[in-house]
């Protein structure tokens, strides 16, 4: 057989394959068509665009007629050289590092203990107790913020007064946002953390566990020995994965840091970040110039977060990295 | 001894389970109790978790007043129903042919659809593409193109196609059937748990969405309820970081929809996820897991 079709010319052969193959693709390539048109528009025009940071845009002559910017960094000039740069980076690894830890370490606890509870309809309900704040809207969070802080109606102020204290300024003090993000963040974001490890806690084998109890285990050594060390990959994973879209526009949660406040400007030293400057100048002060410059600064930041974290994640569990 | 302490640590387990339970939904019965009290015992007592004075007259005044919620409603169900369906559609014809062994070239075609998350032009090239090239600024159909495609969730659709045995595709072929339409008779209606999972959360973040409303939705009538609610607090807010202002709310708040009938629009905005919540809690969790825990 071999032989036979090893006699046939090569040339008579590749095209009619090529032909079939071609054929047989069709289809596939039908399907896709959607999803791929979507994506060279909606994703991969955006990245050509990202030029505008570089030009002297107007509308007439659209991104890529519009005149080169001269001095060519014009645009980023502004940003870098006023303090918004410092702080607003400042803000965002700031803020990130502070959820990443907190949620993990918050998350890991409930799910440890949520695997204690051997009832499984009250683990049902702790469960979707927990997890109801991530199904919230930011604006939703926003009025639930809004009548726990209100100076003169909110729960927490009546709270305080009640007890002899003076009413607390919550929406004009910017300190006490240092705070109240984080807060917010783990209040929205440790249910769904708590229920992946909880998956993850169940994919463990029993058998570790028997082991050791017949040893004479604890179940702190338990937890210590078995659940920490194997859940570790997935630890690693999960809180890289989040810093890695930390700078990376529309993947990160910034949402709340433009709600929460209500993009109040005696707030900004403390809850403007890096997303929430870039959409306020363009929605409000409608700058593209500099609006471009702040976004393109934070897409490469956010460029080399990802590789730095997808580097790590490679070294530590191969299978789980994104590329 | 041992028995008592074994008790008393889970006695302190379900103690702690129930603060965190009662610290999550607590705050969100405030809002629906605000919305439930009357406005004069709102202005005299602030709020209350249970209403001192009940009344229904913030909701009256939502459904009397200019209809904008109902209309709100109707948009934002709109989006979230033909924007749902569209992106799982979309996504799972691509996952699904990024799977396949007789596309050549898939490996290219995925990073393709990858790089994207790598890198991206932001918001300022993605505001300009729609507003003066595809010139979608002000129409409904902005606020579904943004959330149509997303490579994480091809990603998760392509570890779920390649669970399907290749046998059955094979069979299928064999039968005659053409590709596409085993696509659309075989695999499909085998994926619908993950489908029903991943569209769970496509339809969240469409209802939730108040960002794209915000950027491109001038008309009132084009106005998804996140957004209505977000220029509602924004009255509030403006009277808060104002304290002149701030002093003399009481005497604006005539001017301004009432307290509880903001609360009362808040309310009925998180109303249907709240409604479908214990039922479909389970795929919540499912579709949780299925998105970042290997098995």
């Amino acid at each position: 057989m071999k032989t036979i079709t090893n006699a046939i010319p090569n040339r008579k052969v590749k095209p009619r394959k090529r032909l079939r193959s071609a054929r047989r693709q069709m289809p596939f390539y039908l399907l896709m068509a959607p999803g791929l048109i979507l994506i060279a528009i909606l994703s991969y025009f955006p990245m050509v665009g990202v030029i505008i940071a570089f030009k002297d845009y107007n509308a007439r002559d659209g991104i890529f007629g519009s005149p080169w910017k001269d001095p060519l960094f014009k645009n980023f000039e502004f940003f870098f050289k006023s303090d918004i740069a410092k702080s607003v980076t400042f803000n965002t690894l700031f803020y990130n590092l502070i959820q990443v830890v907190s949620v993990t370490l918050c998350a890991l606890a409930l799910a440890i203990l949520l695997n204690e509870v051997k009832n499984k309809f009250v683990s049902a309900t702790y469960k979707g107790s927990i997890l109801l704040p991530t199904f919230l809207s930011w604006i939703v969070i926003q009025f639930i913020l809004f009548s726990l802080l209100s100076v003169d109606r909110g729960i927490v102020n009546s709270v305080i007064t009640d007890n002899g204290g003076e009413a607390i300024y919550w929406y004009s003090e910017p300190s006490y946002w240092r705070y109240i993000l984080p807060i917010a963040y783990l209040w929205k974001n440790v249910g769904y953390f708590s229920v992946l490890y909880v998956a993850a806690i169940a994919g463990i084998n029993t058998d570790y566990y028997e082991a050791a109890q017949l040893d004479g285990a604890s179940k702190w050594q338990r937890v210590k020995h078995i659940t920490l060390p194997l859940l570790q990959p997935t630890i690693i994973v999960l809180s890289l994965l989040w810093v890695g879209k930390l700078f990376n526009g529309g993947l990160g949660d910034w949402n709340g840091f433009y709600t929460l406040p209500n993009d109040a400007g005696a707030l900004y030293s403390t809850t403007d970040v890096i997303d929430t400057l870039v959409f306020r100048s363009l929605k409000k002060v409608n700058d593209y110039g500099m609006s471009s410059a702040i976004g393109l600064y934070q897409a490469v930041v956010g460029f080399f977060l990802v590789l730095i974290s997808n580097y790590i994640i490679k070294k530590r569990d191969p299978d789980s990295s994104l590329f | 001894m041992l028995y008592r302490k074994l008790h008393f640590s889970k006695l302190v387990i379900h103690l702690m389970f129930i603060a965190m339970s009662l610290a999550c939904i607590l705050p969100l019965l405030l809002v629906v109790s605000i919305s439930f009290t009357d406005e004069r015992s709102l202005m005299l007592d602030g709020y209350r978790l249970w209403p001192k004075e009940f009344s229904l007259n913030a909701y009256k005044y939502v459904f009397n007043g200019a209809g904008s919620i109902l209309n709100a409603y109707a948009v934002t169900v709109f989006v979230t129903v033909v924007g749902t369906l569209l992106h799982l559609l979309f996504t799972s014809m691509l996952a699904y042919s990024l799977t396949r062994p007789e596309v050549t070239h898939r490996k290219a075609l995925s990073f393709f659809v990858y790089l994207p998350v790598l890198f991206n032009g932001g918001l300022v090239p993605s505001y300009i593409l729609m507003t003066r090239i595809l010139h979608l600024k002000d129409t409904i159909w902005v606020l579904i193109v943004v959330g149509l495609v997303s490579a994480v969730n091809i990603l998760i659709m392509k570890n779920f196609f390649r669970t399907i045995p290749e046998s059955l595709i094979e069979s299928a072929r064999i039968d005659g059937s053409g590709e596409i339409h085993t696509f659309f008779r075989i695999v499909l209606p085998l994926s619908k748990p993950s489908l029903a999972t991943i569209g769970l959360f496509v339809s969240i973040g469409y209802w939730n969405d108040w960002m794209t409303a915000s950027l491109y939705i001038e008309s009132q009538k084009l106005r998804p309820l996140q957004y209505l609610l977000q220029s509602l607090m924004n009255n509030i807010g403006y009277l808060q970081s104002n304290s002149q202002a701030s002093r003399s709310m009481e005497a604006a708040i005539g001017m301004l929809p009432s307290e509880g009938a903001r609360m009362a629009t808040c309310v009925l905005a998180i109303g249907p996820i709240i409604l479908l919540y214990p039922l479909l809690q389970k795929y919540f969790e499912k579709g949780l897991t299925i998105g970042a825990v290997k098995e």
